[in-house]
């Protein structure tokens, strides 16, 4: 019930964003959601796209460090506090959230990409109290 | 002034003749008492009653620093180790030191080579040194120290590490001169004029050495501080610095072949170049006890005179060096070879990796950064594990060279691929 998330390795060198995007726009892959994290001497570009397999090895033959990662992604309706009671959930579980960022899905909803240590277990605790997921076939 | 006048301004007929002594007593001491060059010479076919003098000289065979490698620790030496009271230690190739240990009359001859070398920049009793090499495993500290002692001079041993008590002496204790690597002067005299302290100081000369500089990096020192400037030289498999220096005339070092014989040859070939013509820096220690050797290869490309110098000295000069016959990079002082860092790299995964090292050097101190390619192997979708892995492989790297390198994680491909031998290192400094 996870998403495949692309991660690509980025020298903090001018352009080369622009090229991982032009690759993926030449492979006619859609882009729903990206995060940069970036360090002095790099950054980690982390993206959910139309088909994250196919986006791994065109970046990969392009010469790009590409990695699958699983991640959650929850859907949010607009409302005070939705996002607090999901986190609250994961943290009654024990996890703990590596990263987590921003999912475009539709007008009258939200989406949060999150990243914990594990998925499953994750996924599992979530679904028990009802909180709805997008799934991959949600994203073509 | 001349510190040994005998010895350093005889006639080339006379040094020859010394020399020639030396070698056959020299020859004679290392087949009866080192088994490496007795077996040596037996595959050579040769016997020390083959060896009449220094003309002989191409007959006897070559020793490199892997020689000394395969012997670790004290398979060169040729006397017992109740004899030897010190040992000093380099950096090898594969992180195995090279060692060399000295007989107290080593350390005198040395200390007498040293000597020679200050009374040269024109130091002499009166004077207060301040010793700021490593004092430790490297010869640069002791060696420097016990030169400065014979002289007679008053010796402080700061050794490296705090300039700030290092300015602040050499203005309190009104310090004359000063031995130490000339980028770390450099470092010192920026020091001394951000605190506004350049015309506190009674500095008159300064002797730099075991690091590759240039004639403009001498005289920037010179003018910045208002001094001599010498270059001094040396190997810790020949002795340490002290094996040459140059004199305030500044055409070449010369070579106190009294005891270190030199030869200069061609790389390729081994055979002797004319005088005059860059070649391979090659050296036969005559009088050593400890750890005497043979035609010691130094790597270092230079070319000799043997024409006389207006400071009076006939010893015989070699020139600035022009570079290396390996790929041994001296930074901060420390031998680095890239196959250390191949080697440590190489020891966290099971591919070889892509790497490159650069060398600059920032505000006259040399910086190491080491660029390694994330990979698959390297590959983390967490900054804090790409973090802990640069962490890693800083360690590992400071571990192996004993140097401190900045790690840099670069994009796979991005390292150039090289048709051959592979290029790992991008020296920016300009040295030649």
């Amino acid at each position: 019930m996870f998403l495949n998330q692309i991660s690509v390795f980025l020298e903090n060198r001018t352009g080369r964003l622009d090229e991982v995007l032009e690759t993926i726009k030449v492979n006619d892959i859609n882009i729903l959601s990206l995060s940069l994290a970036d360090t002095s001497d790099y950054g980690l570009l982390r993206m959910i796209v139309s088909d994250a397999e196919k986006c791994k090895s065109v970046l990969k033959e392009a010469g790009f460090s590409a990695h699958l990662t699983p991640v959650i992604a929850v859907k949010l309706s607009h409302q005070v506090g939705q996002l607090q009671a999901i986190l609250a959930e994961i943290d009654k579980a024990g996890m703990n959230i590596e990263y987590m960022y921003a999912l475009a899905t539709g007008n009258n909803d939200a989406s949060i990409v999150i990243r914990t240590a594990d998925v499953e277990e994750t996924t599992r605790a979530l679904e028990k109290i009802g909180v709805e997921l997008v799934r991959s076939s949600d994203l073509v | 002034m001349i510190w040994n006048e005998t010895k350093e301004c005889m006639s080339r007929d006379e040094m020859n003749n010394l020399q020639s002594k030396r070698l056959v007593k020299l020859v004679d001491r290392v087949y009866h008492n080192v088994e490496f060059y007795r077996k040596k010479m037996q595959e050579l076919g040769i016997e020390p009653g083959d060896i009449r003098g220094i003309e002989d000289l191409e007959k006897l065979p070559f020793t490199t620093k892997n020689d000394l490698r395969d012997n670790y620790p004290f398979g060169l030496f040729a006397v017992p180790q109740s004899q030897i009271v010190r040992v000093h230690a380099s950096s090898g190739t594969t992180g195995k030191a090279t060692v060399v240990g000295y007989t107290k009359k080593d350390i005198d001859i040395w200390a007498e080579c040293v000597a020679r070398a200050f009374a040269q920049a024109g130091l002499n009793r009166d004077d207060i040194i301040q010793v700021a090499y490593g004092y430790g495993l490297f010869t640069g500290g002791l060696g420097a120290h016990y030169g400065a002692e014979h002289l007679g001079a008053t010796v402080v041993p700061m050794s490296t590490g705090n300039t700030k008590k290092l300015t602040t002496m050499m203005k309190d204790f009104g310090a004359t001169a000063i031995a130490c690597t000339p980028s770390y002067l450099l470092h010192i005299a920026e020091t001394l004029e951000a605190d506004g302290d350049l015309d506190k100081i009674k500095l008159k000369a300064a002797i730099c050495g075991a690091e590759p500089w240039t004639e403009a990096m001498r005289k920037q020192i010179e003018e910045k501080l208002h001094i001599n400037a010498f270059d001094i030289y040396g190997l810790s498999e020949i002795m340490g610095p002290g094996v040459a220096c140059d004199c305030i005339y500044h055409k070449g070092l010369h070579v106190y072949e009294d005891h270190f014989l030199p030869e200069i040859i061609d790389p390729e070939t081994l055979k002797a170049v004319p005088e005059g013509v860059t070649g391979e820096l090659v050296f036969t220690t005559l009088t050593k006890e400890g750890i005497p050797l043979l035609r010691y290869r130094t790597r270092d490309l230079t070319s000799i005179s043997y024409d006389k110098c207006e400071c009076g000295r006939t010893l015989a000069r070699i020139s600035r060096f022009k570079g290396r016959s390996d790929d041994m990079l001296i930074i901060r002082g420390v031998n680095v070879f890239p196959s250390q860092v191949e080697a440590a790299l190489l020891e966290m995964g099971e591919a070889s990796p892509h790497y490159m090292m650069i060398v600059d050097r920032v505000n006259n101190l040399d910086t190491l950064e080491i660029q390694v390619e994330v990979d698959e192997k390297f590959f983390s979708d967490k900054i804090s594990e790409l973090e802990n892995l640069t962490k890693k492989i800083a360690h590992v790297i400071q571990q192996a060279i004993g140097l401190a390198a900045k790690i840099k994680l670069v994009e796979p491909k991005t390292i150039e691929r090289s048709m051959g031998k592979a290029v790992h290192v991008i020296d920016k400094r300009k040295l030649v």
